[in-house]
């Protein structure tokens, strides 16, 4: 820049752009174009209406977190009938698929490959072991330790089924001395599907605000149609408002159909109101369209953008946002962090209205962080479009 | 650069290489961006990504206030899994804390508790989990039970509590978390990365006009697929390999196996994540279709390749569907390769698909383009 000059210059312009009078009329024609270039483009439908279902439908049924059907191996080495009635008992439980074997070398290996989760040790001395309790443990359980979360439930069920056992063998066993009576509340079927849906809905709406507006927004940057837009006589708000507002619509209605889809599809309860959803989605469009916003005008690239809105957009709110991972067992930088997630809030607030319903103790300070998240954005947003003009 | 392409006798060839590669690494901004973020979240994501319970918080509403409630109690409060113990006073208290999600779960002993355990019966405490957190849940009340069988333990001075079983985990004795998640980000982020780089090529050319100059020009389609093949594959190896370092190095998960058996496995993993971006660009006609594109199948296949929750679990017609994803064989094989020290048998089990898979990408690729061509 060549001196004070051209800074007044720019800055008269500035003042001149301010005092531009906002034009209603001006506004809708601005929104009708971006709405018919965004419709008129198949991946707009693809993401905004398909991947939404497909999204739901593998978060209702592919991802599972209640291990189901555990591939274990039972080593018998003991021929004796309560050894004999032990691999009957692993054999005959719900939650377990057991490969019978007579030697620990023939499952060892299916445990490498990862075709078995673990297998079960009925050791040759089981008899003797079982005719003096306490003295050593009854079987030896190896679980494979490569999938933690798959290892703890192959113990616990293990655990389970050795226990059950043993109170069927001897009825007057000792009653235990404190018996915990675990009540679920929201989710008394343990439905890990009724958590996960609400969140995913946080994750679409992620990819329709951010990845999208970064996207389009970008693009415009790119060919130089973003330039030619603002030296028309419409203001940088007027321009912004007509490029986000069909976006936000278009978010809203994929949180309407998979709201819909949620209820009636997926069987996930909606205790709280439509009104409470549908404030608490629009509130979470403002720092999400804001942060697309932001990343389109830095990078004014497409390729930057996708790969920016993909890293600071869509994984952290798919596992920073409390969605599938807990927040509290984060460590306390990374917890520091998901305060500047938008879908934090989000997530934690679907989850609320879906199964618990309108607790506006959980809902209104997470919609006032996520509206403050969101002014940010846009302050920056609006400060870099601009600043993009003057250089 | 241009001697180390010389390998490529073909002149043509080689000179399209070296364009593409320059197209993406040219720009000192997507240099950055092509290896910084995926390091960045490699870091991030290994430390968040965990299905422990830690640092929880518990209600606590002790109607009994006798001597086991308040050994029980103490118990909770000295845990490792626990933050802090909010002691309540009413119904209403502990079903607010529990609403506004404050605590994960609430513990309540009844005014006989104590009582019961003195005449040598049963305590019970109900303990109400917050279901819109059910797996953490699930595994709070996990640990709630071993405690109260602690609990219990010393209320009979009975040692013949002992657990029936003696649990050993292979490859990973204390269960950390990390060591699983880590291999597997490197395949996540590289699956990513590679797919979008490819994805975009050959749409940003159409969408610049440059493809059509490409065709009339006198390379075959084989050509145009390879040239754009190898420079993506170069760069999703020298990504694949930071990320394999950083896990072996960084953050110090066990590379029991060897690295020359995963080395070959990466590049037909990165090969067949190039057939499927290529086949995705060929269909595009802009840039902006290619990426979202990418993200229609990229999102799913991360989904169903095992990294959230096991392939097993998972209905028949979606395992089956899995075995389509490059990335559900390149999980196991780098696990395998890592903590597992997978013998050559399993490692071959598992990279015949991907090679499957990148030829028939690949091929479909060039018939994708040939098509456009009419």
């Amino acid at each position: 820049m060549n001196g004070t000059a051209s800074d007044r210059r720019a800055g008269a312009q500035s003042g001149e752009r301010a005092r531009r009078k906002f034009d209603l009329s001006r506004l809708f024609a601005l929104v009708r174009k971006e709405s018919l270039q965004a419709i008129r483009d198949p991946s707009t439908i693809l993401i905004a209406f398909v991947l939404p279902v497909i999204l739901l439908f593998l978060f209702a049924y592919a991802v599972s977190l209640d291990v189901r059907e555990v591939r274990i191996g039972v080593v018998l080495e003991s021929d004796g009938g309560s050894a004999q009635s032990l691999a009957a008992a692993f054999a005959g439980t719900r939650y377990l698929t057991v490969t019978p074997a007579r030697d620990r070398r023939e499952v060892a290996d299916q445990v490498v490959s990862g075709k078995l989760r673990g297998f079960v040790v009925i050791p040759q001395d089981f008899e003797r072991r079982l005719a003096s309790p306490g003295a050593a443990p009854l079987v030896q359980v190896i679980t494979d330790g490569s999938q933690p979360n798959t290892a703890n439930f192959v113990a616990n069920y293990a655990r389970g089924v050795v226990q059950t056992w043993q109170a069927g063998r001897s009825a007057a066993a000792q009653p235990a001395v404190i018996a915990l009576e675990p009540r679920y509340w929201f989710n008394p079927e343990l439905e890990s599907r009724r958590s996960l849906v609400p969140g995913a809905i946080a994750i679409v709406m992620t990819i329709i605000g951010t990845m999208l507006t970064a996207l389009v927004v970008a693009r415009e940057w790119e060919r130089g149609t973003m330039e030619a837009v603002l030296s028309t006589p419409a203001s940088v708000v007027e321009i912004l408002i007509g490029k986000l507002l069909p976006y936000f619509v278009l978010g809203m209605l994929a949180t309407i159909s998979a709201t819909l889809l949620a209820i009636h599809v997926f069987d996930v309860p909606l205790r709280g109101s439509w009104l409470a959803l549908l404030l608490l989605s629009a509130v979470f469009l403002i720092p999400a369209l804001g942060q697309g916003l932001l990343i389109s005008a830095i990078t004014r690239n497409q390729f930057l953008a996708s790969q920016i809105a993909l890293f600071s957009g869509f994984l952290p709110s798919f596992l920073l946002s409390g969605f599938l991972f807990e927040i509290d067992a984060m460590p306390p930088t990374i917890q520091a962090i998901t305060f500047l997630i938008p879908a934090r809030y989000f997530v934690a607030s679907l989850q609320t209205v879906f199964l618990a319903g309108d607790v506006w103790a959980v809902f209104l300070p997470n919609l006032a962080a996520m509206a403050v998240i969101g002014m940010f954005f846009f302050a920056i947003a609006r400060h870099k479009t601009r600043k993009n003009l003057e250089s | 650069m241009r001697r180390l392409f010389k390998i490529f006798p073909n002149a043509r060839l080689r000179a399209q290489m070296v364009k593409e590669l320059l197209s993406i690494l040219r720009d000192p901004r997507s240099r950055l961006v092509v290896f910084l973020p995926p390091l960045m979240q490699l870091f991030i994501f290994a430390f968040a990504t965990t299905l422990e319970v830690r640092n929880a918080d518990i209600a606590v509403h002790d109607r009994d206030a006798g001597h086991w409630s308040h050994e029980f109690v103490a118990r909770v409060a000295a845990a490792d899994f626990v933050r802090e113990v909010h002691t309540v006073h009413s119904r209403d208290e502990l079903r607010a804390l529990i609403d506004e999600r404050k605590v994960i779960a609430a513990l309540e002993m009844g005014p006989d508790f104590s009582r019961d355990i003195a005449a040598g019966g049963t305590g019970t405490a109900q303990v109400i989990v917050d279901g819109r957190r059910s797996n953490a849940g699930q595994i709070t009340v996990a640990y709630l039970s071993t405690i109260a069988a602690d609990v219990g333990a010393a209320a009979t001075r009975d040692t013949r509590e002992a657990s029936p079983i003696v649990v050993r985990n292979w490859f990973n004795p204390n269960l950390i978390y990390r060591w699983f998640v880590v291999p597997a980000l490197s395949g996540i982020l590289v699956f990513f990365s590679g797919l979008m780089i490819t994805a975009l090529s050959i749409a940003r050319e159409r969408e610049l006009g440059t493809f059509d100059q490409l065709l009339v020009s006198p390379t075959t389609t084989t050509e145009i697929i390879v040239a754009k093949a190898v420079p993506a594959l170069a760069i999703g190896t020298v990504l694949g390999l930071l990320m394999i370092a950083a896990a072996a190095f960084g953050f110090r998960v066990p590379l029991k196996g060897s690295f020359w058996l995963l080395l070959p496995s990466l590049e037909l993993f990165i090969l067949s994540v190039v057939g499927i971006g290529l086949m995705i660009s060929a269909v595009c006609a802009t840039q902006q279709q290619a990426i979202l594109g990418t993200f229609a199948v990229g999102v799913p296949a991360v989904l169903m390749s095992g990294f959230a929750t096991p392939v097993e679990n998972m209905p028949t017609v979606l395992q089956w569907m899995a075995q389509g994803i490059p990335l559900t064989h390149f999980l196991i094989l780098v696990e395998g390769t890592f903590l597992k020290a997978m013998p050559l048998s399993d490692i071959i089990a598992n990279t015949w698909p991907l090679a499957v898979i990148a030829l028939v990408t690949l091929s479909m690729a060039v018939v994708f383009v040939r098509s456009r061509l009419q």
